[in-house]
This record gives C-alpha cells, sequence and structure tokens, in this order.
C-alpha cells in the first residue's frame, strides 16, 4: 500500500500532495488543505453537499479518487469567495434566507457557479434541474432556487455596470 | 476500506498485464467501485487506475456512419456531444436519466456498463448474498424486494442490472471491443452481462483481466433517429434509479413500422432486449393497439420474485408509453427531465 504524489490546481494554486490509495479529493481538501468549507454527507454519492468543481465541471468530491484527477483545476467554495466580501451567489443565498442549518450550501453555491458560467440567464426550470443532484433537508428548496434567480440579475447587472 | 495496491499502468498492454494477477479490479472514475469498497462490498487487493490510458477517450466517427466511444469518454460529453446526440438520441436521453449532473462529469462508458446492481443486500455485508459471496444464499428472496427483478431471474438471485444507458445499447446493437490477456474480442452489449442462473457472481461475458476499450453503435442505429425515446419510471422524478425503463425505436413509413426496437430496464439481471415484440410490430400499422399487443408480448414470460408483481404492470405501461412517444417523434430538443413520462417542463434547458 503505497503512497502516491499527486498535483493539483486547487483555488488557483499548485499544490503537491502524498496520498494513501484510495483517496477522495474531499479527504484531501478538508484533511490535508484544511479547506473545510466542502461538506462532507452521504460519502455515497447521493445528496450533493461536497460538490466541488474540476476542470470547471461539477463534480462528487467524496466520490474522486484524487489520483484519477492528477493535474486537474479544483475550485472549492474558498476559491469563490472573493478575498473581500462575498460572492454575488453567496449575498443572494444570504439575503434570501436559502440557507438554515447550512450543511447543502456550499454544494449549491457550486452547482449555481457552474450553471451560471454556462447560462447566465437561467429559467426557473433551468436552475431545478441544476440543482436536482442536490439535496436540502431544510429548505424545501423555493428559497435556493429564488436564490440562484437573484444571483444571477446580480452578476448580469455587475457585468453590465462594468461595460459602462 | 480494505488495504490494497495502487497501480497505474500507462498502456493498455500494460493494464491487462497487472489485471491478470487474480485480486485486481480495473478502477474509471471509481463512482461505483469507490462506493462499494468503502463498504466492504467490493474488497480487491490491487486496483488498476486505467484513467491515464491513452487514446481511450475518444468519439471516433466510422466512414459507414457507426461511431466508436473510447470507454474513458465521460457520460456527460458522450450525450453532450451534438452528433451523438442527433445520431442517437435515444441514448443521449438515457444517460442524462441517470444519476446527477456531477456524477455524470465523471462516469465513464466502460464504468457505466459494468456498474454492479443497487440491491440492498448486495451492498450489505451482514446479509446472505450469492453474487457478493458464492454459496452464502440470498436474502432478497425473503427480503425487500418490490425492486428485483421479475424477467431471466433465479432463486439464486433476484437482482437487476441498473444501468440506464445500457437500455437503449442492447436495443440498438451496441458491440463492446474488449482487449484482454490473449487478445482482442468483440462483445455484443446484450450478451455482456449475464443471467444468474446458478451462478450469480459470473455478472458479465468478461474474463478476468478483460478491459473494456470501446463501445460501438452500427449506422443501422442511426436510422432511428427521427422516432426514438427512452422513458423511465422512478421514484422520484430526478436522481433516482429506474423502477423500470424502456427504450423503444422505430422506423415508420406512411403509418407503417418497417422496423422497432425495444429493450426494457430495471427488470432483469440485463438490459431486456424484446425482440419477440419487436417482430410482431414490423410490417404493422402503428396503432395503440399494435403497441399493448407488443408489450404484452414482451412481458409474457416475466413473473413476480417476491413483493413486485407491480413492476409487471408497470413495466407493460412503460413499455407501450415508450413506444407512443418514440410515433410522436424525437424531441428536438433534450427535454428538461430527460426520459420523465411526464410532460416536460416548458423552456428548460438541460446544461450541466
Ligand atoms: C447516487 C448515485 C446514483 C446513480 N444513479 C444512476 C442512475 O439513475 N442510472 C444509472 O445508469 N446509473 C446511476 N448511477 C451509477 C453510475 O452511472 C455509475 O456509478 C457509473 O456509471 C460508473 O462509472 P465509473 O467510471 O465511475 O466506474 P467505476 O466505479 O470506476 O467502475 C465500475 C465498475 O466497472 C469496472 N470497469 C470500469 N471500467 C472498465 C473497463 N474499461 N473495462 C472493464 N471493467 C471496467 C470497474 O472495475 C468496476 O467494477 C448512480 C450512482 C450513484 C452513486
Ligand atoms: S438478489 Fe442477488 S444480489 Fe441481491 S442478495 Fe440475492 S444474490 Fe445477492
Ligand atoms: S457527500 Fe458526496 S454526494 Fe453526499
Ligand atoms: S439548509 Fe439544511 S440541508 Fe439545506
Amino acid at each position: 500500500m503505497k503512497h502516491s504524489v499527486v498535483s493539483l490546481t486547487i483555488n488557483g494554486a499548485e499544490r503537491q500532495m502524498l496520498v494513501a490509495p484510495g483517496s477522495t479529493l474531499i479527504d484531501v481538501l478538508r484533511e490535508s488543505q484544511g479547506l473545510t468549507g466542502t461538506r462532507r454527507g452521504c460519502e455515497q454519492g447521493a445528496c450533493g453537499t461536497c460538490t466541488v468543481l474540476v476542470d470547471g465541471k461539477t463534480a462528487m468530491s467524496c466520490m474522486l479518487p484524487v489520483e484519477t484527477i492528477e493535474g486537474a483545476h479544483v475550485e472549492t467554495i474558498e476559491g469563490l469567495t472573493p478575498p473581500q466580501g462575498l460572492h454575488p451567489i453567496q449575498e443572494a443565498f444570504l439575503q434570501g434566507f436559502a440557507t438554515q442549518c447550512g450543511f447543502c450550501t456550499s454544494g449549491m453555491i457550486m452547482v449555481a457557479a457552474a450553471l451560471l458560467a454556462k447560462n447566465p440567464n437561467p429559467s426557473r426550470e433551468d436552475v431545478v434541474r441544476a440543482i436536482s443532484g442536490n439535496i436540502c433537508r431544510c429548505t424545501g428548496y423555493e428559497a435556493i432556487i429564488d436564490a440562484i434567480l437573484d444571483a444571477a440579475v446580480r452578476i448580469r447587472s455587475a457585468a453590465h455596470a462594468e461595460a459602462a | 476500506m480494505n488495504r490494497f495496491d495502487y497501480i497505474r499502468p500507462v498502456s493498455v498492454p500494460e493494464a491487462i498485464a497487472a489485471a491478470a494477477v487474480p485480486g485486481s479490479a480495473y478502477l474509471a472514475a471509481g463512482t461505483n467501485l469507490l462506493d462499494l469498497m468503502k463498504v466492504g462490498a467490493s474488497r480487491p487487493e490491487r486496483v488498476i487506475n486505467i484513467t491515464r490510458l491513452p487514446g481511450l477517450d475518444r468519439i471516433e466517427w466510422l466512414p459507414d456512419g457507426g461511431v466508436r466511444v473510447g470507454t474513458l469518454v465521460r457520460n456527460s460529453d458522450l450525450a453532450y456531444d451534438e452528433r451523438f446526440a442527433k445520431t442517437f438520441p435515444v441514448v443521449a436521453e438515457a444517460l442524462l436519466s441517470g444519476a446527477s449532473a456531477q456524477l455524470r462529469n465523471a462516469a465513464t462508458v466502460g464504468g457505466n456498463l459494468m456498474q454492479r446492481t443497487r440491491c440492498a443486500y448486495f451492498h450489505d455485508l451482514a446479509g446472505a448474498c450469492n453474487r457478493r459471496e458464492p454459496g452464502s444464499g440470498c436474502d432478497a428472496l425473503g427480503g425487500e424486494n418490490r425492486l428485483q427483478a421479475v424477467l431471466g431471474w433465479s432463486e439464486h438471485c433476484i437482482a437487476t442490472h441498473p444501468s440506464d444507458f445500457c437500455v437503449p445499447l442492447a436495443a440498438l446493437d451496441a458491440i463492446v471491443e474488449v482487449e484482454g490477456p490473449h487478445g482482442g474480442r468483440e462483445i455484443a452489449l446484450d450478451t455482456l452481462h449475464r443471467l444468474p442462473g446458478a451462478t450469480p457472481e459470473q455478472e458479465t461475458a468478461l474474463l478476468p483481466g478483460e478491459l473494456i476499450v470501446a463501445l460501438r453503435l452500427p449506422a443501422e442505429a442511426s436510422s432511428f433517429s427521427r422516432n426514438a425515446r427512452y422513458i423511465k419510471l422512478r421514484e422520484r422524478t430526478s436522481y433516482a434509479f429506474a423502477v423500470v425503463s424502456a427504450a423503444a425505436a422505430l422506423e415508420v413509413e406512411g403509418g407503417t413500422i418497417r422496423k422497432a426496437r425495444i429493450a426494457l430496464g430495471g427488470v432483469a439481471a440485463k438490459p431486456w432486449r424484446a425482440r419477440e415484440a419487436e417482430a410482431l410490430l414490423e410490417g404493422k400499422q402503428a396503432t395503440a393497439q399494435a403497441f399493448a399487443e407488443a408489450a404484452e408480448l414482451a412481458l409474457a414470460e416475466a413473473r413476480p420474485s417476491g413483493d413486485n408483481a407491480f413492476k409487471i404492470e408497470l413495466a407493460h405501461r412503460i413499455v407501450t408509453r415508450a413506444l407512443s412517444l418514440a410515433l410522436e417523434g424525437t424531441p428536438q430538443a433534450m427535454p428538461a427531465l430527460p426520459a420523465s413520462p411526464f410532460p416536460a417542463l416548458s423552456g428548460a434547458n438541460h446544461v450541466i
């Protein structure tokens, strides 16, 4: 049972790490990198709370053997959060009461980020589809859907203001 | 998780040589293997990472119009490949009805084909399971079995194969290309998964060490692109395995069915091709009556393996529905809820 050295770019920074066979991305993020914003839920791929972006696409970090993504760019909730203040999706979640216990929140926000990167003006149904791999046991989803739609407006108007 | 050695071959021959040692398992994206290793239902001593093997991640169009898909192509990349989705829409629809976006972004072609049953007793080490531990018995037989097989099961195992992807692949005569210690060979997808009989632990036609390198769809399968649907009944509208599902593909000319393809999912230990039902439809007028007769024939041999007689009736309805939706025509755009028997949500785009 030999460890191997794996390189990843995590939130823009190149990292090399020694990993035990079978380590998942979430193990590395939470334990060796101290990035505890990514949540451990079911650990079976069945809840979505551990969602991060791998090369820009959503992935369940609890199901990804880290050795299989050597060289990938990983983005977590910590990477999405700007140095000052909050990301517009985070703002929208906060102001729209889209988080109660908060356990699903980072996964929901990462999925929202992937959706809005591809589709800046989603319909309500697009949002429903996008979060269909993420389970929330508190909010009943409506506040989350509203917040993602609100975030889309915020991001579009910020882009507009910048262009003007 | 058990202790294991992790092997990272750089070529197909090296991978095959590594896998020749007993106790080895190939690792693709790991969304199924790792899950089973976490609960101890799978305990390989050597895990062979195939994700770095060169040349297996391509979608290649063949001169005759068929397609060859490398085993490492991700489920979502295949479903969103424009030409693939246009040519084989029923396959794209089945892919997008499976798991969740996050899992489809990772899961590979070969991993999806080779995924193991979701029978709860197979996953639960406290239970007896012939498939996991040959000769130990089958706790599903007298247990919680409402989702188990209604076709092709035996007293030794009543599990189903969970893949959505495999259902239209069986209907469309897909071929699996395999490389192994004794060279390469081809296996019809329809014969890749085995019925349990007295040896449920022998799940597939692959021999020890054999590696799936690619999947092929023949050019003829593209003749169904205008009238093909995958319909999946599940216990919630997304992120759930099929209770029963069906792929239906028709070639229709002036109301007459020229060719028909039908396969069912969630009913047996393999995707269930219904050839007799297809033959019954060919040359007939495409009517509700004909579809109901075809469904009847497809399920003629079905029998409950427990508290699951309802699945036979459901499968009957799903086959009929898939055929009538196929006749209505393949939707121009992927439905917002792929494979749903419910009317599509309006205005949704399926993008991630
Ligand atoms: C919560 C959840 C929900 C899901 N829902 C659905 C669903 O609704 N529908 C559906 O169809 N699927 C569903 N899945 C299953 C998912 O599709 C599979 O886990 C996935 O396709 C497996 O692909 P992988 O690349 O991760 O395979 P791995 O986990 O890496 O491998 C799976 C198996 O295939 C073998 N293998 C892999 N590649 C090869 C090869 N090239 N040659 C020989 N053997 C190989 C491995 O040894 C292993 O035994 C779900 C999974 C989860 C976790
Ligand atoms: S049905 Fe098959 S997989 Fe399930 S417990 Fe019985 S033998 Fe095992
Ligand atoms: S913790 Fe990864 S999907 Fe639930
Ligand atoms: S806020 Fe509690 S699970 Fe979503």
